[in-house]
């Protein structure tokens, strides 16, 4: 079985410039999002103190407001999550950072509308620890990016590197975008889901680039253009089979993966399709756009200087 | 080939899984004879529970294994009452692994709370405030130097990292240079200041010291209260700069754990009656006069002074030296301890001293419709030692094993004035919550794989087939793995098993696309196999290095969730860079190997 019997001649970067329109605008578009609908922040970057209790039957919210509110709790928002008949619970960080009190008491204030009410999960976390979770991600994720960048440079030369680092910055913002506007809660799990997408969008692009890179050294006389578009479409096969997989088990997971791999699945089912989308079409299109060509894998012609080729 | 078995057997364990189970410990610390297992099992078989197996481990702990988590409750619930108060109940899992794999000492990966359900709890250690208690100590001591040597002075302040003394006679600056020196060698002294001050800075590396022993400290007795719990795979582990974490697993009540680890230790040092039998005491239930009857870790009774040489408060450091003849334990106390303990010793040669281990925790109990705080305390005595010479605040306790000794050092450490500890993280995930996670977890994985294998097989035939066998493989090996270094599979570390997964799939289709190219231009099979495989060297590691690039940034700068996924990824591109380069055409080999000439492959 093969899905590509001859090997397509699609003419990908003629079309670039709408391309990287449609690629800037998504772009805009998603930090649009982020910052209308905002992000749906879990305590992992807040700080604060959440609960999780199930109910056997399903439950009113307004009533759940009511009892809380009557039950001295103050500063509470409550909403369902997955199904009806699940409930968080919301609260400011405590004082002492203790959340067995202030668990029990919720539970206790539950109780009396409905006593099978079960707590699930609390998570408590505290303002400064909040704080280093988020700049710790952000750091960890930059220096990455850095990495990638100098290692695909000295591979590459740098206008590869500036490609795929063009192409890994885009892939995780739209993912962002659309985690906003699906409202996926926004923890430490899904800052886990933005690094896979990442090193599955670098993994895509390097593919792309060694075949680009293969190429170059043996149509000498091809326009980068050609010699791009042809790269392409060879590994297009492989591209398509490996992102479909992918995505097909992401499916999978998010469809049967129960509540707590859900928002995971999703966000990397999206990613998935961004990252294939951004190796093919803006990884390539911005090397070829920055002069990339066969002289950068030339190996040293006789008379030329030695020194300047790494 | 022998790396394969490896890998299996390490990974065997996780094939059979674990099963919910109860640990029970006699709160006496006597370990479980046979009568006991046949009790419990009797006690069980009447209210109908079922269960798997009852055992006792090496360490004396009885163990029951349930087939579902609604028996191991109910089963809590019957021991609980049949049986008040005598044992100490944990709910946990054990391994339904057979024993000769239990005895190997091979253990399955465990899985991280977010999977199983327990509790985390991070405590922030005040560092700082542990540096300024020493400053405060040390100023207090100056203090009473000098009233000692007679050496009037103006003032003895902190100021910032240091003690600045103010004598009101300059010309009485090496004398009092002297006296704070003798007190303790290593101070370093300056009098660079207007003349008769001398200023004691605390070195960086003293207020590190300073520092990491409040850390220690914490950690220990966090360590003790934790193992109190009875339960079964806890973890205290320092984080980063100045965290403890705590991990319970299991069901837990949050806020009774939260108040037992809660607890304040401190020690007391007390001469013991030597006059008096402690046996008598303790079967007349009455201590005479001026002493108190306490008991030592063995349970044997032992009556001490009630006079108190010097507290937990007063104690600087205590530490574990193995070497020099005989094991001791070094013991340092502030000058106040000091004082005391050198009058005591001078009048008590050859007299035995013990130290007391208390531990206070304060618990709200309702009282007339009121919530009280009410403090109760648990005392032991934790070491006699018989006084062989005059000593004041640094002696050392000898005549203990190497084992005794780290265990007394850590027990006086845990007793000493603590630095303070707060809560700044806290979750607990329900076990019902974990439970469901992993039945619905594996079943989508599982349909993933074996829609994943099943089309690799369609796609490209007995190639697809290798393919499989080698994926399969990775698999093995990644979870062995994790198994070996004892880490813990959490929901990130499964997001980098993913990657991983998903990266082999693709060296394994950057191969095979390439040597269907090969064969698309007209290359003999053998051939295309080879050069099919080096063409497709340069991407997959240039792949491969990114990512293990990406894993190792990611394990150096990450926490908690960033560094579960960092692990698992490292683990998973060594392995399938592995076996996708070597494994699949070691099996290509294997297939194709026999036949010298082949006219088509399978692909």
């Amino acid at each position: 079985m093969e899905f590509l019997k001859q090997v397509p001649s699609i003419r990908f970067m003629a079309l670039r410039r709408y391309w990287y329109f449609l690629s800037a605008a998504v772009v805009v578009v998603s930090i649009a999002l982020v910052f209308v609908r905002g992000l749906n922040l879990t305590v992992d970057f807040t700080g604060g103190l959440v609960f999780e209790v199930g109910f056997l039957q399903p439950v009113d919210l307004e009533q759940v407001r009511e009892a809380l509110g009557a039950g001295g709790i103050e500063d509470f928002q409550v909403r369902t999550y997955g199904t009806a008949t699940d409930l968080e619970v919301r609260l400011p960080p405590p004082e002492s950072g203790v959340a067995g009190t202030e668990g029990d008491r919720v539970i206790a204030t539950l109780k009396t509308l409905d006593p099978t009410v079960k707590l699930n999960r609390t998570d408590s976390v505290g303002p400064q620890v909040s704080q280093q979770l988020g700049e710790q991600a952000a750091l960890a994720v930059l220096m990455t990016l850095l990495l990638v960048l100098i290692y695909i440079a000295l591979r590459f030369r740098w206008r590869f590197g500036v490609g795929s680092l063009v192409a890994s910055l885009h892939d995780p913002i739209v993912a962002v975008g659309a985690i906003a506007l699906l409202g996926i809660p926004f923890d430490l799990n899904v800052v886990a889901a933005l690094l896979t997408i990442l090193g599955y969008s670098v993994n895509d692009t390097v593919v792309i680039f060694d075949r680009i890179r293969e190429r170059f050294k043996t149509m000498r006389k091809a326009e980068p253009a050609e010699v791009i578009d042809r790269a392409i479409n060879e590994t297009l096969g492989r591209t398509i089979i490996v992102s479909g997989s992918a995505l097909s088990s992401m499916i999978f997971l998010a469809v049967l993966g129960g509540e707590t791999l859900r928002g995971f699945a999703v966000a990397l089912a999206i990613g998935i399709v961004i990252g294939t989308y951004s190796s093919v079409y803006v990884a390539g299109a911005i090397a070829l756009d920055l002069g990339a060509s066969g002289r950068d894998f030339m190996p040293p012609e006789k008379r030329g200087e030695v020194d300047e080729l790494p | 080939m022998a790396l394969l078995l490896a890998g299996l057997l390490f990974a065997l364990p996780n094939y059979y899984g674990e099963s919910p189970a109860l640990q029970l410990s006699s709160r006496d610390r006597a370990a479980f004879d046979a009568s006991s297992v046949s009790e419990i099992g009797g006690a069980l078989k009447e209210a109908g529970i079922p269960q798997e197996e009852i055992f006792v481990d090496g360490e004396g702990r009885l163990w029951a294994r349930f087939a579902k988590a609604d028996d191991q409750l109910k089963a809590r619930d019957l021991i609980q009452r049949r049986f008040e108060g005598q044992y100490a109940i944990a709910l946990t899992n054990a391994s339904r692994a057979p024993d000769w794999l239990n005895a190997l000492g091979i253990e399955p990966m465990s899985l991280g709370l977010d999977l199983r359900g327990g509790m985390l709890l991070v405590y922030e250690v005040d560092t700082q405030g542990a540096v300024a208690q020493l400053l405060q100590r040390m100023e207090r001591d100056f203090r009473k130097v000098l009233r000692d040597a007679r050496i009037p002075y103006e003032e003895v302040a902190v100021s910032g990292m240091s003690v600045r003394v103010n004598l009101r006679d300059a010309s009485q600056t090496d004398a009092a240079r002297k006296a704070l020196l003798e007190y303790d060698p290593q101070l370093a002294l300056v009098t660079d200041g207007p003349p008769g001050t001398l200023t004691a800075t605390l070195s960086e590396t003293a207020a590190k010291d300073r520092q990491s022993f409040a850390i220690q400290q914490n950690v220990t007795a966090l360590e003790n209260r934790v193992n109190a719990l009875g339960v079964a795979e806890t973890v205290v582990q320092r984080q980063g700069q100045n965290r403890i974490a705590v991990q319970v697993p299991g069901v837990q009540d949050a806020s009774e754990v939260v108040r037992l680890l809660g607890k304040v230790a401190t020690l007391e040092f007390r001469l013991v009656d030597t006059v008096n039998s402690p046996l008598e005491a303790e079967r007349t239930g009455r201590a005479p006069l001026g002493t108190k009857l306490y008991k030592q870790r063995d349970s044997t009774p032992v009556l001490l002074k009630r006079d108190v040489i010097a507290t937990g408060e007063q104690l600087i450091d205590a530490s574990f030296a193995p070497s020099q003849g005989e094991p001791s334990v070094s013991v340092k106390l502030d000058s106040r301890g000091g004082d005391e303990m050198l009058r005591t010793t001078r009048e008590n040669l050859n007299r035995p001293m013990a130290v007391v281990f208390i531990e206070k925790e304060r618990e709200m109990v309702e009282r007339e419709g009121q919530e009280v705080a009410v403090d109760r305390s648990k005392e032991e005595v934790i070491s006699v030692a018989t006084i062989r010479g005059v000593f004041s605040n640094n002696f050392q306790i000898t005549g203990l094993s190497a084992a005794e000794g780290t265990e007394l050092a850590k027990l006086l450490r845990a007793g000493a004035l603590a630095a303070p500890i707060i809560i700044v993280e806290q979750r607990v995930i329900g076990p019902s919550v974990g439970q469901d996670n992993i039945e619905a977890g594996i079943r989508a994985f599982t349909i993933a794989a074996i829609v994943l294998f099943a089309f690799m097989i369609l796609y490209y035939k007995v190639f697809g087939l290798i393919a499989d066998i080698v994926l399969l493989t990775n698999v093995i090996f990644i979870v062995a793995v994790l198994g070996l270094f004892d880490a813990a599979l959490t929901l990130p570390g499964i997001a980098g098993i993913v990657l991983t997964v998903g990266t082999a799939v693709d060296a394994n289709i950057l191969i095979y696309e390439r040597i269907r190219e090969e064969i698309a231009v007209g290359a003999s099979p053998w051939a295309a196999i080879n050069s099919g495989f080096d063409k497709a060297f340069s991407a997959i590691a240039d792949s491969n290095v990114t990512m293990l690039l990406s894993g190792g940034v990611l394990f150096l700068f990450g926490s908690g969730p960033v560094r579960g996924f960092a692990v698992t990824l490292c683990i998973g591109i060594v392995t399938s860079m592995f076996t996708a380069l070597i494994g699949s055409r070691a099996l290509i080999y294997l297939f194709y190997g026999r036949r010298r000439r082949i006219e088509r492959l399978a692909i």
